[in-house]
């Protein structure tokens, strides 16, 4: 019998089905890590990029001060703090978010921190435990306590959910609770705090950490040897796992930029930042 | 020149640019991926499973055999589902509910993979974590919603190359005898294989290179699997979490994980063409 051979409809690319592809990577080639306009001509724009903890903040107070300012445009932009921290040494961003300290090389950029904030451990709210030590928080993430049974509760396998490699929120937890020890491999990985946040609101056996300032009621934060991550504790100093947030340039900022930075240290700026569930600075 | 011949050479640039992005994006991720293969040393990337790459490590073995066993297990799952749908659809439905269910399950191929993904967060994980046990994000959750996934390409395809018979081997096999069934399990389907395995590699092809699904519902953890419950972490999904906060060797190793992927969808696609070409 005769073989088939081809699929019917095997349809070759058309030429307008090459133009469209060929118009849509413009973009993509022309702007790809910075943002529109860029740090050039547009005078009145700032562009903000970096660390997808610090970016619902500084939305907010762009969203704020564009309505002050209607002739400024601040644009935020996510990518993570690595990012971030590139994009401002390259010039691609005005100003880089960074929810971690600077490392190395990086140390040449100008630095403003904005704010402190808490990273909250947390756990389902049918989760009868309150209280974690440093201590029990390394041995559950380092993959030496793996079972409910050691918190004295019924025997679940612990999910603990860690970020990816990279994020400031992973590196500043790897920096506050781990130490030297490597997380565990076996622990799972999300790429934002959302995310993180959705797993846990969903998995009674999920333990992770997320920024403090985005815990809601859908899931418990535990408090650390005592003291509850609220905005308080992390000002006096009594809670542990904090960090600061960072906005950095290359130069001096000027300008618009300079606008921006002052509006976000002044008392409103720091006020708006207080609502949301951070720490100020000032 | 004439224009005949003008508007030839144009098509021939044109189709010679289209080629040449493809042999770009093959220089570039070779270029960028490359000196980090020959930094970490071609054996310790791939016979390894210890990915630290802010710390130096960078074995990607873990994440090759997750990439393989989730689509192993999406082709588990989809490949007998697909291919009696298929068999159904082309030989023992009325043409008027062909006419309707076509096109609905070519429907499917237009759903984003964000929906299926978060689908199969709200939905499938839970029902996982409930009732087998596990942290629900899991290797299972993976394959069986990438199992969903390529179901339209697998039928698809199926179904026209079912359907490219001539209805002469039919109408010969029944007059000889053979019941409707007989003439679709030895006349039909050996004539459409080449096109069936064709459908099936392209299905393979889809759930290999599948990232946001399987980054939403595989879990993404770094360890070898060691049963169907633990939560993987495919070479896709491992590009698409860290590429946003790479740079330097994090980033070249990025670029190598898209290497070992690409030799992987070139060895399938080598294997289709020759499949194809067998028979």
């Amino acid at each position: 019998m005769t073989p088939y051979r081809e699929p019917p409809d095997s349809r070759p690319a058309s030429l307008p089905h090459l133009l469209v592809v060929c118009l849509l990577s413009l973009p993509l080639l022309t702007g790809a890590w910075g943002c529109k306009g860029g740090p050039g001509p547009a005078a009145h724009a700032v562009c903000i990029a970096g660390s997808t903890s610090v970016q619902p903040f500084a939305e907010k107070l762009a969203e704020i001060f564009m309505h002050q300012h209607p002739e400024m445009r601040v644009d935020v932009q996510g990518g993570g703090s690595s990012a971030g921290i590139h994009a401002a040494t390259q010039g691609a961003a005005n100003l880089g978010a960074s929810s971690r300290e600077l490392l190395g090389p990086e140390k040449q950029l100008i630095e403003v921190p904005i704010a402190y904030d808490g990273i909250a451990v947390i756990v389902h709210p049918a989760n009868p435990l309150n209280d974690l030590s440093v201590a029990q928080l390394k041995e559950i993430f380092m993959g030496k306590l793996t079972n409910w049974r050691d918190f004295g509760l019924p025997p679940r396998e612990i999910d603990a959910i860690n970020r990816e490699e990279g994020s400031g929120t992973r590196e500043a937890f790897e920096d506050l609770v781990m130490g030297k020890a490597e997380v565990s491999p076996a622990s799972m990985v999300q790429d934002s705090n959302g995310a993180v946040r959705e797993i846990v609101a969903g998995d009674p056996n999920a333990i992770a950490y997320i920024s403090a300032g985005l815990v809601d009621h859908r899931v418990k934060a535990l408090t650390i040897e005592g003291v509850a991550p609220t905005p308080e504790n992390v000002k006096n100093h009594t809670y542990k796992l904090r960090r600061r947030f960072l906005l950095v340039s290359r130069e001096a900022p000027t300008g618009s930029c300079q606008q921006f930075v002052d509006f976000v240290l002044s008392p409103p700026g720091q006020q708006i930042l207080e609502k949301e569930g951070l720490v100020g600075v000032q | 020149m004439q224009p005949g011949k003008f508007i030839e050479r144009v098509l021939f640039l044109l189709a010679l640019s289209s080629i040449s992005s493809l042999a770009l994006i093959t220089i570039f991720i070779f270029l960028e991926g490359g000196p980090l293969i020959y930094f970490a040393g071609l054996k310790n990337f791939l016979a390894s499973s210890h990915w630290a790459p802010t710390k130096g490590h960078f074995g990607i073995l873990a994440m090759i055999v997750s990439s393989l066993l989730v689509t192993l297990g999406a082709m588990v799952i989809g490949i007998p589902l697909g291919l009696s749908c298929a068999i159904v659809l082309a030989e023992f439905s009325p043409t008027r509910l062909k006419l309707v269910l076509k096109p609905t399950l070519e429907l499917l191929a237009g759903i984003p993979s964000v929906v299926y993904g978060f689908l199969g967060v709200v939905w499938l994980v839970p029902l996982i974590r409930d009732y087998l046990g596990g942290p629900g994000l899991s290797l299972l959750a993976a394959a069986i919603i990438l199992g969903i996934m390529i179901l339209p390409t697998i039928i698809s395809i199926s179904i026209d190359a079912l359907s490219a018979v001539p209805a002469l081997y039919r109408d010969g096999s029944i007059a000889l005898g053979a019941t409707q069934w007989q003439t679709v399990r030895r006349v039909v389907l050996p004539a459409a294989s080449s096109g069936i395995m064709t459908a099936i590699i392209l299905g393979m092809g889809r759930a290999v290179g599948e990232t946001m699904a399987v980054i939403m519902v595989a879990g993404n953890a770094l360890k070898l699997p060691a049963s169907i419950l633990d939560p993987v972490r495919t070479l896709t999904s491992n590009i698409a979490l860290e590429l946003g906060y790479a740079a330097g060797r994090h980033r070249e190793a990025l670029f190598a994980t898209g290497i070992v992927l690409f030799v992987i969808i070139m060895i399938l696609n080598l294997c289709a063409t020759l499949v194809t070409r067998r028979r």
